[in-house]
């Protein structure tokens, strides 16, 4: 017996299956982990069929069913519990709740319920009800019913246009000129007092212009919302007249209608609206495209600030600084800021580059916006700084780690071309070190896309007003605050008013955020082998 | 079979040698020697590596230096393109003359040094880049721009070495994907691209199999026209097969140099023959 035990010892077979214990035990977990995201993200885009519930307590509510779970009660056994429905039924502005739970006992009858529409509203979340009559400035077009349902999406599609028409009208135009009267007060503020009066003259003229012009803007704008004159009339489950203008509607359909084909296409549909359009109702519906674009954006400009950064201090430690023990120990702090708590470069970051340095440019170059400030405020330029910080560590260590493994015959071979030693660090031993960079780059991306709380504090916000690049002029502005995945998650999920509305879109800006990164190191993995395989000799 | 035409290969090698060692062309046999060495003195911080060596390497021939293990073979080489201006600490007393120029006050820099002094590792070394590029980088390095000119030096280089049959129609392919051999004659390739004067080499075909060594050395035969070859070798078959003169080394002394016939048939000192005839080393 010990003998045997001894064998399996020295054979070193149980580290190989405690390492394949362990391995698999990771992976379960990760899968886990990823299914349990995957499954909750994807229902929340199937359109599921409304159910009508008919109570025992009299009543009926129109809904979907949300969740079960047993009714907490402490004395009763496990055995005897008695379980409720969650159901979402809408309806805020009507019923005040759009969840509620139902005692299972209390339900009397559950079905399809036919004819039943869902009406996704720019406000107020979703309507469940059906379609009693189609108005047009005041006048009835159609009655309820499939024919009513047909004129009212015919109706919807010109209304959706309007909406587009003053979308459009709002945010670029009336935005420029809102921009370029905000410049002008600026300028004029700026003037030395009796200093230039030509100068001001032509201010004002232009002040006058671009009042002028904003006029103009704002009636063309109330002649597009005097042409929003449809509305539709719904029923509730409780045979409530409610009246819902066409302008305030996004897209109305019955989801028992749909057949397997349509419930696919919704489905995709409504994933791209997701991922392309701008958060609703303080972000609990809509999209999530501003957090996509801020954290996209955020992670491309600590790479670029990153990557020149760190490799050059890799460069300076690993071959031309004298290898002593004040580089051992540079190294050491190196290696140990990555350990350093996330929060501590925010608040680094806060004080240093927004405090600091965004307060100085400030005073040297926006001081006619003070006190607003510009750059003294968290933006996008700062958190990127920031997350450049964190992460730089990551990119010396592999970047060092890279060039200790350059075969020094390279450099020698060089040098006895006649080369400088810049010449073979620049030419020959940088190339070679390429793959090592990208790792440690594609490292600092997926911590940086990860990473939540020092952004909080230096520039990412629940809502951005624009996106840090627009069609005005500097075009790219790294001055703006933005909005982030990981902050969008912790926002909705946590901070929402309406937390039951929310859960959906917390696991599936959390898939989102999953499906980014790995997005972004795919893209650094593929071009880290495509360097590779210039390089190498397999041509793996 | 392949091994019966490799020993052939290997009784062929010094007949033809013995045929170009006989018949030298007078236009290019210059009487001033190529490298001068003169009362050199090397120290790798207190620790003497070389001490008093003073020889001359002639002009279009091998050289071969020979020793046993840390004799200070590969220091001396090192010496000659001031490779070991690297190291630090070193320091070295005396005087070289490279084609009648004091490698230290008289030839500019030590860039112009390493362009007229050509060199090859023991270990086979190309960059991690193209063939084309391994060949064309010490020409751009030197100022050579212009992409036709540089095609032309490389494909002259590397017919020089006898590689361009084997490699012109995968210019573009990475250098490390060629055989061992062929990134040796490669280096070698890489060395001439600059056009020196002087080629130094140290153990080139250690690391090679019996067939590539004996392409290697019929190269070295081969470029002795143009170039002054020093070579470091272990394998004094080697030295014998192609060097027309040879050095022995030993404990950072000369202790002699003469024809490399000479020296192995008729040693003048008691150790170099107690080297060549295996008794220690
Ligand atoms: N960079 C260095 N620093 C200090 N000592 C060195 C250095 N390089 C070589 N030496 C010493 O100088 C002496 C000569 O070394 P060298 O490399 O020239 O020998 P070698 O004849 O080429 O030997 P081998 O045949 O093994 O290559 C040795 O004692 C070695 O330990
Ligand atoms: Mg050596």
């Amino acid at each position: 017996m010990t003998h045997m035990f001894k064998g399996v010892w020295k054979r070193g077979d149980l580290f190989i299956w405690l390492a394949g214990v362990g391995l698999a035990l990771s992976l379960i977990m990760v899968a886990g982990l990823l299914l349990a995201i995957f499954i909750n993200a994807a229902t929340f885009f199937w359109p599921a069929d409304l159910m009508r519930i008919s109570l025992k307590s009299g009543g009926t509510v129109i809904g979907l069913k949300t969740g079960r779970e047993a009714i907490p009660q402490p004395e009763t056994p496990e055995a005897s519990a008695r379980y409720r429905l969650q159901i979402k039924q809408g309806n805020r502005d009507v019923t005040g709740a759009d969840f509620i739970w139902i005692d299972e006992a209390d339900i009397a009858r559950v079905e399809k319920a036919e004819g039943a529409l869902i009406v996704e509203r720019r406000e107020w979340g979703d309507f469940y009800g059906l379609l009693k009559e189609v108005r047009e400035g005041g006048g009835q077009v159609a009655g309820g019913g499939a024919s009513g349902l047909l004129t009212l999406q015919e109706k919807m599609e010109t209304a959706l246009a309007i909406h587009a028409e003053i979308d459009d009208l709002t945010k670029s135009d009336i935005g420029r000129v809102n921009y370029k009267m905000e410049k002008n007060r600026l300028a004029m503020a700026s003037l030395k007092p009796g200093a230039d009066d030509q100068a001001l003259a032509r201010l004002s003229k232009e002040r006058k212009e671009l009042e002028r012009h904003y006029q103009e803007l704002t009636a063309r704008l109330q002649v597009l919302r005097d042409k929003q004159v449809g509305e539709a009339v719904f029923l509730t489950a409780d045979e409530r007249e409610i009246s819902i203008p066409l302008a305030k509607v996004i897209q109305v359909y019955e989801p028992g209608a749909l057949g397997a084909v349509g419930r696919i296409g919704f489905f995709l549909r409504k994933a791209i609206d997701f991922v392309t359009d701008d958060p609703r109702e303080s972000n609990t519906e809509g999209g999530v495209f501003p957090a996509i674009f801020g954290t996209v954006m955020m992670v491309m400009i600590m790479s670029l600030l990153v990557t020149p950064l760190g490799v050059v201090a890799a460069f300076y430690l690993r071959e031309y600084a004298h290898q002593g023990t004040m580089v051992s120990a540079v190294r050491i702090a190196v290696n140990n800021l990555a350990g350093v708590p996330s929060i501590v470069f925010g608040v680094f970051g806060v004080g240093f580059f927004i405090y600091f340095i965004g307060g100085t440019i400030d005073q040297l170059f926006y001081a006619e916006k003070l006190p607003a400030p510009t750059f003294g405020t968290g933006g996008i330029l700062w958190a990127s700084l920031t997350m450049a910080l964190l992460t730089v560590p990551v990119v010396i260590v592999s970047t060092e780690e890279g060039l200790a493994s350059v075969a020094g015959g390279l450099r020698e071979a060089s040098i006895a071309l006649g080369a400088t030693k810049f010449e073979t660090t620049w030419r020959v031993v940088l190339p070679a070190v390429m793959p090592s960079i990208l790792t440690g780059l594609i490292l600092a991306m997926a911590r940086a896309a990860g990473e939540v709380a020092p952004l909080m504090i230096t520039g990412v916000v629940k809502l951005a007003p624009s996106l840090p690049v627009d069609g005005l002029f500097p075009f790219v502005h790294l001055e703006r605050k933005f909005m982030h995945l990981g902050f969008h998650i912790y926002d909705v999920g946590f901070q929402s008013p309406n937390v039951d509305a929310a859960r959906p879109m917390v696991f599936t800006t959390t898939l989102l955020l999953v499906v980014l990164v790995v997005l972004l190191n795919l893209a650094a993995i593929w071009l880290r082998n495509r360097l590779r395989k210039k390089l190498s000799a397999s041509g793996v | 079979m392949n091994e019966i035409r490799l020993k052939n290969e290997m009784k062929n090698m010094p007949r033809e040698m013995n045929v170009e060692k006989t018949a030298p062309d007078p236009a290019r046999e210059p009487s001033t020697p190529m490298v001068e060495i003169d009362r050199v003195a090397f120290f790798y911080g207190n620790q003497p590596a070389l001490k008093n060596i003073s020889m001359s390497i002639p002009r279009n021939k091998v050289t071969a230096f020979i020793g046993p293990s840390g004799c200070g073979k590969s220091t001396l080489l090192r010496c000659l393109n001031r490779m070991n201006d690297l190291v630090e600490g070193a320091r070295m007393e005396g005087a070289i003359r490279i084609g009648g120029k004091d490698i230290h006050r008289e030839i500019g820099d030590v860039s112009a040094l390493r362009k007229q002094v050509g060199m090859v590792f023991q270990k086979f070394n190309p960059f991690p880049k193209t063939i084309f590029e391994n060949v064309a980088y010490g020409p751009t390095i030197h100022g050579t721009k212009d992409r036709n000119a540089l095609s032309a030096i490389v494909e002259k280089s590397l017919r020089a070495t006898a590689l361009w049959d084997e490699v012109k129609d995968r210019l573009n392919d990475s250098a490390l994907r060629l055989s061992g051999g062929q990134q040796q004659r490669l280096c070698i390739a890489r060395a001439i691209a600059v056009e020196p004067e002087v080629l130094l080499m140290d153990e080139p075909c250690s690391a090679l199999d019996p067939l590539a060594t004996a392409r290697i050395e019929e190269l070295m035969v081969e470029l002795k026209r143009n170039y002054t070859i020093v070579i470091v070798t272990h394998n004094m078959q080697q030295a014998a097969r192609i060097a027309d003169k040879t050095g022995f080394l030993l404990l950072g002394e000369l202790v002699e140099f003469g024809p490399t016939e000479k020296l192995f048939t008729r040693p003048a000192d008691q150790r170099t023959e107690d080297y060549i005839t295996g008794r220690f080393g």
